[in-house]
């Protein structure tokens, strides 16, 4: 009787995720408020429904009373996020909102059914998190001094990166993370952030050939401390990161051609030069040759993915566990083998709308200031999304980083929420502008 | 604020935009073909755990014959305790595998399938409701239980391997290697069969996995070379055999060291003239032979579904004459599996077109609804349709006027080549036939090894006329 209900539970959740989204791609074609509102309030509602079909689930499974009352803790949370941020911005993009905690609370369901302990060292992260951001939308309207320490944001991440390069922790053969005060901390998943603020600060004062050699000098100097660190897929956000930033900062074509060359030349020699690269490479091309070793993350997020299939195999009825590190840079895998291959790619669609929601900020905004930090952090965003998807299943060789909002890590968790706070800070902006002018005109 | 200092920039932005929309369709696109096409073969892996916890919810499904019969099934008593069994004993023991302790065969190559159910919804609700199991899915082979018996007792107490092809589609009719062993009873003989003392080898799959000298079954290839070499004028080749050839401090004996006398090139392969084609390999082009060998797949991974072993072809240019002269008989270091030798038998017949060797047919639920057809699929090319043409000449002689004697009939025509192929100084050679009927259409295809046999077309003809024989009586 348990396997129906939970079978039934697994279809209802692909269908309420599957009108989730298309919900989330229809919202872009209304214009007027009221239905917007609507489709936003109806999200929710799928919010919540898959939210409780997966924990019912997860309760069926294991049993354990603990699940409920993290269960209760989780929806308080959801439901008070939700309405804080409402009465604290009028003008909030409540689309943005939505597909945040969409995306949190598939990785809090992943998370439970993996590691227990995780989860709930996750959410609280996340609440923390959550409570601290909120106010980045109230600072980006009001501190205006944000746009004049670009220094500070240059050096700042340079110094962090050196850091972790050379007194990082390692792991699975990188140096990602420092040690501070007993948590783990991982630097890169911030200097993104001051990253973008550099360059945008940089180009927003001038596009001169002088400023785009300093900007570039100091760009390829992340770069490199990242390859360094042996930490190539954020060593590739970077790169591309900033290649897109100066040409749109300049407009000039030649950038955008010249660093993709450039780009592909520095791969081929990253590709001679270190050994960690062609492993990665030749585990892409054929994991199936040494699938006990070299190929074995990979193989294994593969037969996940595909014993899963279409509909997947049901929380707890799947072994995501056998992928290593299934919790941070798989978890795509595992969301796809016990959700189902549908769900899995509903979630990679979501995680399209927010780029798509970045980029429209970015369009909006007259300020150079401002539309560069907003196309900037949505590329990184984007880059990230496709790099660890793309990895997990072997469209591109794996470059071992997170999906935001939905992986196990609480600098990767506490960074995306400052990246969203600001994006949602400068929708605010901007659509507070746009309400002075109606009462000016 | 400051103006824009790039007026394009949103026209911009919006290009880079569908440039990332554009990956991500990409990649959208690539993950549905993974879940709709390639999932099935990457997931029956032996390492994909995941498959042996579907056995939790899915009775093992059944493994049949072409036309139905069982070969294995898996009884379930009143407690709820699985068995699995197999009617035929060690008939199909290497091509139907075991399940217990690893799994071989088709049991290992059609694991995923008999372990997915796909019966219907209502049937599927009411087992759950009474917690039963789902019945898996059943494979239906291409496995001929008549000819598998057939070539099952023929082959009789003798080692050796027997494989039985369809010539246009690929389809293996029957497969048998001994010695063998009881899949019914393999948990309780295990520790005997693999044993150390245990030199045998019954759990290896001879068919496919076993390396033999192909004797002059290798004469095809040598001859094909031959005829690439002289396309218009090999015929005028022609040889005086005194049953030992003498070439320096070498010599190289005739079967029995009969002496066939004057051969032209059609009665030197017909009588299988060892003399002649090691003569013949001393005026060839070693880089020729060596291509030509791997054109026809030795030294190739056969990349077929379940595991085979690669067929080996050593020779060189700059060879020495013993060397070139053992080689060109099939001698030497030359290896070849009886899988192989039947593909390019079948390729011949095929007009040079070698079809992939395949076992399932089709997979089917519970209630006989085909969930997945496969279909025949051509290798390749592997010669012209004339260098095909004039093979099967050469191989219908061998019937008419040379070693392939047993398999004179006016009921059918056959083209086939015997070899007698010397493993050990002092012991037996190993039997060696291949060919197929009719010459004109063929039908079907056939490899058959007895080890020590002796003399081919004494020991291993009469497997393939006995096999032929009850195809045609149908």
């Amino acid at each position: 009787m348990i396997n129906l209900i939970i079978d039934v539970s697994r279809y209802l959740m692909i269908l309420l995720i599957a009108l989730y989204t298309y919900l989330n791609f229809r919202y872009f074609s209304f214009q007027d408020d009221k239905r917007k509102n609507s489709i936003c309030r109806r999200q929710n509602i799928l919010m919540f429904l898959i939210h409780l079909l997966a924990y019912g689930i997860i309760w069926l499974e294991t049993e354990d009373e603990r699940m409920l009352v993290f269960y209760g803790a989780q929806v308080l949370f959801f439901f008070g996020y939700l309405l804080l941020y409402r009465l604290f911005y009028r003008n909030l993009s409540k689309l943005l909102v939505n597909n945040m905690c969409m995306l949190l609370s598939i990785g809090f369901i992943m998370l439970t059914r993996l590691s227990f302990d995780k989860a709930v060292k996750q959410f609280t992260i996340v609440v923390v998190a959550a409570a601290v951001t909120c106010i980045i939308p109230f600072i980006i309207d009001r501190v205006w001094q944000l746009s004049k320490i670009p220094w500070v944001y240059g050096i700042g991440g340079v110094i962090l990166l050196g850091i972790v390069c050379v007194a990082g922790t390692t792991s699975y053969g990188a140096q990602l993370s420092i040690g501070v005060a007993g948590f783990s901390f991982q630097p890169s998943e911030f200097v993104k952030i001051s990253y973008v603020f550099f360059i945008a600060t940089m180009f927003y004062r001038s596009v001169s050939n002088r400023t785009i050699l300093l900007v570039s000098g100091v760009s390829a100097l992340h770069v490199l401390i990242l390859v360094l660190s042996k930490d190539l897929g954020s060593a590739l956000i970077f790169f591309i990161t900033y290649v897109f930033m100066l040409f749109i900062a300049t407009g000039k074509w030649r950038y955008l051609l010249g660093g993709t060359a450039g780009g592909i030349l520095a791969s081929t020699l990253a590709f001679q030069l270190f050994s960690h690269v062609k492993t990665r490479v030749a585990a892409w091309l054929n994991p199936w040759s040494d699938i006990a070793g070299k190929g074995y993350q990979i193989s294994q997020s593969l037969f996940a993915i595909g014993t899963g299939g279409w509909f997947g195999m049901g929380l707890y009825r799947g072994m995501p566990r056998k992928i290593p590190v299934v919790e941070k840079d798989f978890i795509f895998s595992a969301i796809s083998e016990e959700m189902g291959g549908i769900f899995a790619l509903c979630v990679l669609l979501i995680c399209l709308g927010c780029f798509l929601q970045f980029m429209m900020v970015a369009g909006n905004m007259q300020a150079v200031f401002y539309k560069l930090i907003a196309f900037g952090l949505g590329m990184i965003y984007a880059i990230q999304v496709f790099l660890t998807v793309g990895g997990v299943t072997k469209f591109i060789p794996s470059t071992g980083v997170t999906l935001p909002l939905v992986s196990y890590g609480g600098s990767s968790v506490l960074s995306t929420f400052i990246i969203f706070g600001i994006i949602q800070g400068l929708y605010i902006l901007k659509r507070n502008e746009e309400e002075e002018d109606q009462y000016e005109s | 604020m400051k103006a824009n200092a790039n007026p394009k920039a949103n026209h911009q932005i919006l290009i880079l935009t569908y440039g990332i929309v554009l990956l991500f369709i990409g990649l959208v696109v690539y993950y549905g073909y993974f879940l709709q096409v390639k999932s099935d073969s990457v997931i029956n892996n032996s390492y994909n755990a995941r498959l042996d916890s579907f056995a939790d919810r899915v009775v093992r499904g059944e493994i049949r014959s072409s036309n139905g019969q069982v070969l294995a099934r898996t009884d379930v008593d009143g407690e709820g305790h699985e068995t699995r069994v197999y009617p035929y004993d060690s008939m199909f023991a290497h091509a139907v595998g075991y399940s217990v302790n690893g799994k071989t065969g088709l049991e290992a190559q059609s694991n995923f399938y008999l372990l997915t159910s796909h019966v219907n919804i209502m049937e599927q609700v009411i087992n759950e409701l009474s917690s039963r199991k789902n019945q898996g899915d059943n494979v239906v082979t291409t496995l001929d239980v008549d000819l598998q018996k057939k070539a099952y007792e023929a082959l009789g107490k003798r080692n050796g391997a027997v494989v039985v092809m369809e010539p246009d589609t690929g389809k293996i009719l029957a497969m048998v290697s001994k010695p063998d062993y009881n899949p019914n009873t393999i948990l309780s003989d295990w520790n005997s069969l693999v044993a150390e003392e245990n030199t045998s080898g019954q759990l290896l799959n001879r068919a496919t996995q076993g390396l033999y000298p192909p004797g002059s079954t290798f004469k095809i290839v040598t001859a094909l070379e031959y005829i690439r070499e002289n396309p218009e004028n090999y015929k005028d080749y022609v040889f005086d055999c005194d049953g030992i050839y003498e070439n320096g401090d070498y010599s190289i004996k005739c079967y029995h060291e009969t002496a066939h006398g004057h051969q032209n090139f059609t009665q030197a392969f017909a009588n299988s003239c060892n003399g002649a084609f090691s003569n013949l390999g001393l005026m060839m082009d070693l880089n020729g032979l060596r291509n030509t060998s791997q054109q026809l797949l030795f030294n190739t991974d056969l990349s077929l579904p379940f595991p085979s072993n690669r067929s080996s072809y050593i020779m060189a240019p700059g060879a020495d004459t013993w060397q070139i002269l053992q080689t060109a008989i099939g001698q030497g270091q030359t290896q070849i599996t009886p899988l192989h030798n039947a593909m390019i038998t079948a390729a011949i017949a095929n007009g040079g077109t070698l079809m992939k060797p395949y076992l399932i047919d089709h997979v089917e639920n519970a209630g006989g609804d085909i969930i997945k057809k496969f279909v025949p699929q051509a290798y390749g090319n592997i010669m012209t349709a004339e260098e095909s043409a004039k093979m099967t000449e050469l191989m219908q002689a061998v019937i008419t006027e040379g070693t392939g004697s047993a398999l004179r009939t006016d009921a059918y025509t056959v083209a086939g080549k015997t070899g007698s192929a010397e493993f050990d100084k002092n012991k037996e050679t190993h039997a060696w036939f291949v060919g197929y009927a009719p010459a004109e259409h063929p039908k079907i295809a056939v490899s058959v090894i007895v080890e020590e046999g002796g003399s081919g077309g004494k020991t291993a003809a009469p497997i393939a006329r006995s096999l032929f024989d009850l195809y045609f009586s149908r």
